[in-house]
Order: C-alpha cells, then structure tokens, then sequence
C-alpha cells in the first residue's frame, strides 16, 4: 500500500555540536524541501517527532537536535554512518517570493534560529534577492548560541545582531531580551519590510508587538509554530488549533492568521 | 427494496451472511458496566438476533471496529520492518442513524484532511458496510435532530423490530440474500424527528467567547478523565507509540493509541511547555471542535448528537447543555 507513515532510512554524514545539547546531523537524503519545513524523525522500537529542517542541498538534510527526551536522547549517541529514519517533508515554509526584492528582518529566539537557517544560507549566497536583511538571534546565555560560526559568516554580509538575556565572564557581546534589540531597529520603509519571528511562544508574543510598534503592517509578518504533533498528516488532531492544522497549515502562518489562532 | 423475516428467518441470514462477514452489533456484556453488577453495551460479534440489543445505546461507540484502541503501524525486526498483514474480512455493523454519520466525520479526517488518506483506515473502512437500526424514540440524551443527523439514506440494510418480525429495506446487494430468507412486504424506513433534547450551535464565534466565564465552570467540575473522548464517535485523534519486546528488545512495534482533547499531556511540548492547562479550556476546545471549528473547515459539525457523552460523563457535564450555553453566549457577545 501507498502508505504516508512509512519512514525511510537515511545515513548520518556528519554531526556538528552546536551547544552541550544540540547537534547538528547532516542526513543523506534527496528530499525535495523548502525553508521552514519538518520531517518526521525516527529510531524504530524508540520514537518519533517532528524536527525543522535546518537546512538542505544536493543530496542531504541538515537538522538540528536538542537533546530533550525518549528520541533525541537516542538520537545524540549516533555515530556517522549509522542510520536514522525520516519521512516528509511536511507542512508550508516560509513564502520567499514574498521577500524578493524587500528589507528582511529575522528574529530568532534560541532553537528558533534553526527553521531558518537555511533561509539565511540563500540570501548569503544570493544577497541580490533582498533589498536587505536584519537578523536578531536572542540565546539564554552564551553557551545556547546556535551556529556560532554561521553568524560570523552572515556578519560579513549582512546586519547580524545576537543578544544573550546572561552573560558571563568571557562574554563581551549584547546582553539582553531580543525585544530589547527589535526596539531599537530603524526602519527605513516599515510598511516595505517583511520580518519572520521564530522562538518560544512568550517571545514571539512580545517580538511581535514591538514589530508592529515599527509600524509594520501585520501582513508582513511570518511566523512558525511549534506544537505536539504525531503524525504530520492531518490526522493525530495534536496540531490543532481552532479550524487550523499546524502540520497541514503551518508550520508557517501569516500573523493576520495566526494572531487568530487561540490555543 | 423490503422484506419481512421472522426471527428464526432473520438468524438463519445472518448466519449465511457470517460466511463471507464478520458481525458486530451492541451486545449486552454482563457485569462489565460501570458500577458492580450492571450490564455494558459495547460492540462485539454476533450470531444472532437475541444477542442484538436495540432498546438501550451502546457505551462506546462503532468507530473502534474502524479505529482500534490501539493498532500496530509497523513491525520491526533488527534489520527490517513491516506493515502488519490486513487480513480483516468484509464487517457489517449494526449501528444508528447518527453512528453513521459519526463514521462520514472519521472519513472527513481520515481519508480528506491533507492530500494523503490513511491506509490503515481506509483498509477497513472499504470493507464496511452499515444495517442501520431505526431509533423509534431515541434516548433521553439523544439531539441528532438539531443535529441534522437523524436521518441517512447510507445502508446496506435499513432494520425495524417487531414484536415477532423483523422489517427491512435493502439495496441490491442484499436484496438476494434476503429473499432467500425471507418474503417481500413494502417497508419504507422511518426516522426520528424529535428528541427530548435539542440544541442550537452557535453561527458565529466572537473572540470574547474564548475567554468568557462559562468555561471556568469546569475547572474544578470536569476531572479530566477522558471518559467523553473515548466514548465519542467522532473523536479521532491519536498518539503514535513505539515499543520494544521485554524478550527481544531489538524487535518491536510503531502503534498508534487513541488520545484525548481532555487528557493531561495532549499538547505537552519539550521545553515544558503545554497548551489548556486548565480543564475548562480544554472544554472550550473540544465544544469549539464539535460544534463550530470542524464545520468551518468542512462544512458539517463534528458533534453528531448522539449523546454519549452526557451518558457516561462520572461528573454529570452535559454537553447538549454546554452547546445550548455556547450560542447563547455567541449571540451576546
Ligand atoms: C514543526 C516542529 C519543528 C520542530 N523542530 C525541531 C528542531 O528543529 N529541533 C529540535 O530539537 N526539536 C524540534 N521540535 C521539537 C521536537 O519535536 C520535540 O522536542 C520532541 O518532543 C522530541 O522528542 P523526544 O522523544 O526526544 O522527546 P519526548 O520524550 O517526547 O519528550 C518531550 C518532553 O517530555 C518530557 N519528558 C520526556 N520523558 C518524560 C517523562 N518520563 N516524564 C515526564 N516528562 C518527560 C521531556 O522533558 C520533554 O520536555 C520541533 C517540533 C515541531 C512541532
Ligand atoms: S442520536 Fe439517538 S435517536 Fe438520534 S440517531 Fe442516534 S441513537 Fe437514534
Ligand atoms: S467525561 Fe466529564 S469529567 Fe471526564 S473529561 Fe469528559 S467532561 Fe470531563
Ligand atoms: S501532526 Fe497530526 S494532525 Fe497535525
């Protein structure tokens, strides 16, 4: 039978450790993917989630993994060349022809830079297609940044700030919540800008508001949600909020959309 | 087409019919009901007439023949895995008017949410066909009729009792098998049209209903049990589980298991986070789901009438009353 719950084995290539507790695994797999969309992840007899896909190319996936429980526990004693199982991909990206040719603001909360990263990655390599691009990254403390070498790489190209709300000793960056950093963000054409939000759910609440205290209309606005899902296909009823399927409709949304979404 | 059977005529058709089907019908389970020494209706097989109860309304519902409690989506053996071998032979099911509708809603997820259907429902649900039992008064917590789901025109076999006879309309499939049995005689279905409850379903939501105070109500009063979900007919959700053999941990089984809008842990996220800590937000959300949400989206309500929920609820939460409650707030806010 044609059967949509049916994963398919893919080899790890290569695992990078961003923090104590994400990895990124590059998979081998030809999917076709766009940015900000999920597979679902497995280990057979242990478990399976949803997990952004981080980024993508010729022949492989990249995801980023935080080591949270039954899965991803397993998932972090993985070696390359041994084997996990995937099926997808999932769900609605983000709409980048929408951003051709406009300013571009991303603000990342924590795990939320990794849906977009490959977002970042395009316009790095192709910078003609925005007009510019403003990336907020905000981390707990400096031990959670996310793909330290990356955001080097963006700074050469683009406006790259990261914030951590704790600093330490050794820390001689930004202190302090993102919303702190969206605040004080001059726009030179608000109701020309498109911005994506990605965090935990507190801070894209308060993100939002200061973006739309910028006066930009919430149209341009584009987030990602992040829910309990089982199965990505509409079926399990975890995603669901109010007539919306996140795996289905999302997990990209609009905010005219999702600012009407009550859990 | 119609035909009348005597009992005896009607049990020597089904026993033909048990060759090529398997039977499930409401069925008394003794001393297995709630409280000690009473009785459950439940779906289980039947050989005969007498074992079909048609004056009481089943505990739990049809949809687990289409959706079982718990179902194995894959075998897996150290190198391999495989799906399980459908081998269910053809199912006919006594059910209700309601019931039937019920299963159109289990189809509306199943088969047309999202581009790709569920093979594992749609195996089964391809082998069913329904004997709709006709409801002359229905029961006391019956409201399909606000619900717009009293009557259906999809049967294999439509069924009146009497007293010493059994009535019945069929379409051709079935129409040989019962002239076998039995002879014709004109019969044309009836359906019910009027409970002792009705309800009117809100046309339109406005955001203060979110928060309104009629749902703190079951804060305290709901306990979360789940009995309601479990129970219904069109509740579908899932949670997909994987095990492994205590005997052989590197075989196991990817099952999926039902789950439940009002059971702790439906929307629990890593990070500690959750949604509708509080249980009458999750009242909020399954009334919305029922009887305004699914509609929106599919153009029916989900909520069928069928009333089990009020009939098995341990805290004596009415969901007829919890709808009728909904518009009225609708309509003022
Ligand atoms: C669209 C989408 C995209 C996502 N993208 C990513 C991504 O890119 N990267 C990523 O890392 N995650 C991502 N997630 C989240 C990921 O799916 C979850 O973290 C998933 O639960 C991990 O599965 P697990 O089996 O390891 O954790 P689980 O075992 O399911 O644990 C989940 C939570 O339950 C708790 N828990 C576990 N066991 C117990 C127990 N015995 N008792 C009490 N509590 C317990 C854990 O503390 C944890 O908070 C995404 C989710 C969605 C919906
Ligand atoms: S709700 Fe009651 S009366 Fe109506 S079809 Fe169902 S069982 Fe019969
Ligand atoms: S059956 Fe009653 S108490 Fe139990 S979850 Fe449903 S409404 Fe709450
Ligand atoms: S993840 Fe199962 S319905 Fe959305």
């Amino acid at each position: 039978m044609n059967n949509p719950y049916l994963p398919v084995k893919a080899k790890i290539l290569d695992i990078q450790k961003q923090t104590a507790i994400d990895y990124t695994f590059r998979l081998a797999a030809g999917l076709h993917v766009q940015s900000g969309q999920f597979v679902e992840l497995s280990i057979p007899r242990v478990g399976e989630a949803p997990i952004s896909v981080s980024d993508f190319g010729d022949g492989f996936i990249e995801m980023t993994i935080r080591r949270v429980g039954k899965l991803t526990n397993v998932v972090h004693e993985l070696k390359p060349g041994e084997e996990l199982f995937i099926r997808g991909p999932y769900g609605h990206g983000f709409p980048l022809e929408q951003f051709r040719g406009r300013h571009l603001v991303v603000a990342a909360g924590g795990t939320g830079l990794a849906p977009v990263k490959s977002v970042l990655n395009r316009y790095y390599h192709n910078p003609e297609e925005v007009k510019s691009l403003n990336l907020l990254a905000g981390f707990k403390s400096p031990a959670d940044v996310l793909f330290a070498a990356e955001l080097e790489k963006w700074a050469q190209k683009f406006s790259v700030t990261v914030t951590v709300d704790k600093g330490d000793e050794n820390w001689t960056g930004n202190v302090g919540l993102i919303t702190g950093y969206v605040q004080k963000l001059v726009l030179s054409n608000p109701a020309g800008t498109q911005v994506i939000v990605v965090g935990p759910p507190l801070m894209m609440k308060f993100t939002i508001r200061e973006i739309l205290g910028l006066g930009v209309p919430p149209e341009n606005i584009w987030v990602s949600f992040e829910r309990k899902m089982c199965c990505g296909l509409g079926k399990c009823g975890h995603c669901k909020i109010g007539d919306t399927y996140v795996c289905l409709d999302g997990p990209v949304f609009n905010y005219t959309r999702a600012g009407q979404l009550v859990d | 087409m119609g035909f009348a059977l005597t009992t005896e005529q009607f049990d020597a058709f089904l026993a033909g019919l048990a060759r090529d089907y398997d039977i499930y019908a409401p069925k008394r389970l003794a001393g297995k009901g709630a409280f000690s020494g009473t009785d459950l209706i439940a779906y289980a097989p039947v050989q005969s007439l007498a074992e079909i109860v048609f004056d009481r309304k089943t505990f739990y519902s049809p949809k687990e023949i289409l959706l079982p409690i718990s179902q194995t989506l894959f075998y897996f053996t150290e190198e391999a895995y495989r799906e399980p071998q459908q081998q269910q032979r053809p199912v006919i099911i006594f059910l209700r008017p309601c019931d039937v509708h019920a299963v159109k809603r289990l189809d509306q997820i199943y088969l047309h949410n999202g581009d790709q259907a569920d093979p594992y429902y749609r195996e089964r649900r391809e082998k069913v066909k329904f004997f709709v039992m006709e409801c002359t008064e229905g029961f006391d917590s019956c409201f399909c009729v606000s619900m717009g789901t009293n009557r259906t025109g999809e049967y294999a076999v439509f069924l009146r009792l009497e007293a010493d006879r059994v009535l019945c309309d069929a379409r051709p499939e079935f129409t040989p098998a019962l002239a076998a049995y039995g002879r014709e005689a004109p019969f044309t279905p009836a359906f019910i049209e009027q409970n002792k409850i009705s309800v009117k379903t809100p046309e339109k939501i406005a955001p203060a209903v979110y928060g309104h105070p009629l749902w703190s109500e079951y804060d305290s009063r709901c306990i979360a049990c789940g009995r309601c979900n479990v129970c219904c007919p069109t509740c579908t959700c899932f949670t997909m589980q994987d095990i492994f053999y205590e005997d052989n941990p590197r075989c196991g089984e990817r099952r999926r298991v039902w789950a439940g809008c009002m059971i702790d842990g439906f929307t629990d996220l890593a990070g500690g986070h959750s949604f509708r800590n509080k249980y009458g937000e999750r009242m909020r959300f399954k009334a919305l789901h029922k009887v305004y949400d699914f509609k929106k989206r599919f153009g029916d309500h989900m909520c069928v009438g069928c009333g089990r929920c009020d009939d098995v609820c341990p805290e004596y939460i009415s969901f007829s009353r919890i709808i009728n409650r909904l518009a009225e707030v609708s309509d003022d806010e």
